[in-house]
């Protein structure tokens, strides 16, 4: 974080960056020079089960301009300063991404200011750089919706493992809902997984499903719910189910790192705020003399500053969206992605 | 028996160590899988051996379903390590990039066919990667690295192979790994028989749709 508070320093420019894709709805701020000023967010946080996307979307419309106002209050701008407006594009959940486009395209067409489209993947690699300081890392992204590794060639970020099923967060969030556990705003599931595997000492043997570069989380899910009808402490279950899923995109993030050659690894998303998981990455990058870069516990998770520093650098290498081509793209590929602004 | 000689480490990969060595005369490869720290050594224990012992199983499955593969002389399940004939030659991965377009279409054919042989026998290798493929002076291309590998009849599996060897193509030779993967296919079906080897490609299709942010997902 370079500049939270004060007044910002006169910039070449402002971008305001809108993420909606799934349950945060974050407005961030970021200068051309690439300082965040405000990093805003509203929270959906289900009654029971997993993400509703219709209920999130309503959400998302409901805290809209509340989080807009908190966040050009935070950076000490006017909407008249602006330069450019960007949002998450894609992929994500189709009403909640919807929901952030119709706030930007709106706020893009009232103050005449161009707007970004904005790959959500991307913008979770760029700002762990922007905010680390790595510049060409093999980098693990894992949330909710996502788990793949993926390193900069030849204009793009490609993927060089991925999940074959679901996604690792997923995957922990499902197995605490399964286990009773409660999603809190100051306690999300993760986290409780993670203060109850710290706990866990017995290592029950699940499903360790490694496919080349790949890997498979649903029969892992599947066998540590069954695990749940037995006799076993929940602390061991949780601390099972870390440990065989962590080792396995350990295992195909040292992969990547062997095969790229590449010097540095960024741990990004908002299973990055683990750990468990970052002790097990820094293990592999040791070895192999790479830099451990992980991002910061409030750029971690979905948030708006992601997408306002990727439209700065979009915008400023001269890419901007049409309003008639601002569509939500809900399965659109980070390898789909030209990335211009790195060589 | 177990005089080896001479040890150098060749390659330090992200699984195991190659050591270059000396056997009764023979050049040889001691691939090593090192205990990994990051994960609990129990876990830890139980991946390497099965691997070590798997590996070694299934090069000479392949051996015999007609798939080169290196020749193995010693397995040590505690230590982890599996010693085999050095085998002479190129990484396909490097040879792709340099070779013309005709060359480039025999190779990936003749992969397509080899992994069609494994198939048939029921055999998955589980990491088809450019990498650990090597053409000999002789001609022949080596299938290495069986440690993900599995026997497996199953469609399924089968598909997983391929479309593992698809997302390696695209992420390593992203210029040219439509054609590449096209040309492994038709070997691949030259060989297998095209009624089985659709159904294979079905299951290819099956799997990229159940991966998230796939476009044809819903279609």
């Amino acid at each position: 974080m370079k500049n939270m508070q004060g007044s910002p320093k006169r910039s070449n420019g402002y971008c305001l960056g809108i993420e909606s894709s799934a349950d945060d709805f974050g407005v961030g701020i970021a200068t051309f020079n690439g300082e965040i000023l405000a990093n805003n967010s509203d929270s959906y946080i289900p009654e029971e089960g997993g993400i509703h996307p219709r209920e999130a979307a309503r959400h998302h419309s409901d805290v809209a301009d509340k989080v807009v106002k908190e966040a050009l209050i935070a950076a000490g701008l006017k909407p008249g300063e602006l330069s450019v407006i960007s949002f998450s594009q894609g992929p994500g959940l189709g009403p909640s991404l919807r929901t952030g486009a119709t706030v930007a395209r709106a706020l893009a067409s009232y103050l005449q200011i161009p707007l970004v489209g904005v790959n959500h993947s991307v913008a979770h690699i760029e700002i762990g750089e922007l905010e680390t300081g790595a510049e060409d890392p093999v980098t693990l992204y894992v949330s909710g919706g996502n788990t793949m590794v993926t390193a900069f060639e030849a204009g793009r970020y490609r993927v060089f493992g991925e999940t074959l099923d679901i996604a690792l967060g997923n995957c922990l969030d499902v197995f605490a809902r399964k286990a009773g556990l409660k999603n809190r705003k100051d306690l999300p599931l993760g986290a409780a997984v993670e203060r109850l595997a710290a706990k866990g000492k017995n290592l029950v043997s699940l499903p360790y499903v490694v496919k080349g570069m790949d890997l498979s989380l649903s029969g892992l899910l599947t066998s540590a719910t069954v695990w749940l009808q037995k006799d076993c402490a929940l602390e061991d279950l949780c601390y099972s189910l870390q440990e065989h899923a962590f080792s396995m995109v350990t295992e195909v993030t040292e992969r990547a790192l062997a095969h790229t050659e590449k010097t540095e690894v960024l741990l990004t998303g908002g299973v990055a705020a683990n750990k468990r998981l970052q002790s097990m990455l820094e293990v592999i990058s040791k070895e192999h003399d790479a830099a451990f870069n992980v991002v910061p516990l409030e750029f971690a998770t979905d948030n708006g500053a992601m997408i306002a520093w990727t439209g700065v650098l979009a915008y400023t290498h001269g890419l901007s969206t049409p309003l008639d081509e601002s569509f939500v793209k809900l399965r659109w590929r980070v390898d789909k992605v030209d990335v211009p602004w790195k060589q | 028996m177990e005089t080896v000689t001479q040890k150098s480490l060749f390659k330090k990969g992200a699984e195991a160590s190659l050591y270059l060595a000396q056997w009764h005369g023979l050049k040889v490869i001691v691939k090593v899988r090192i205990p990994k720290i990051y994960r609990p050594e129990a876990l830890d224990k139980q991946i390497r051996t099965f691997r070590t012992v798997h590996e070694p199983q299934l090069m000479h499955e392949a051996k015999a379903a007609g798939v080169p593969t290196p020749l193995i002389f010693m397995v040590n399940v505690p230590e982890a390590s599996i010693t085999m004939l050095y085998i002479e030659g190129q990484q396909i991965k490097q040879l792709l990039n340099v070779a013309s377009a005709i060359r480039r279409r025999e190779l990936c054919v003749t992969i397509g066919e080899l992994i069609a042989k494994l198939h048939k026998q029921g055999l998955i290798h589980g990491d088809l990667t450019t990498s650990n493929m090597i053409l000999s002076p002789q001609g022949k291309i080596y299938f290495v690295d069986f440690g993900l590998g599995e026997k497996n009849s199953e469609v399924e599996a089968q598909g997983v192979d391929l479309h593992l060897l698809k997302r390696a193509l695209q992420s390593t030779h992203y210029t040219f790994w439509e054609q590449c993967f096209k040309n492994v296919l038709s070997g691949y079906s030259n060989t297998l028989g095209v009624e089985a080897a659709e159904k294979v490609y079905e299951k290819i299709r099956e799997i990229e749709r159940r991966g998230r942010y796939v476009e044809e997902r819903k279609h």
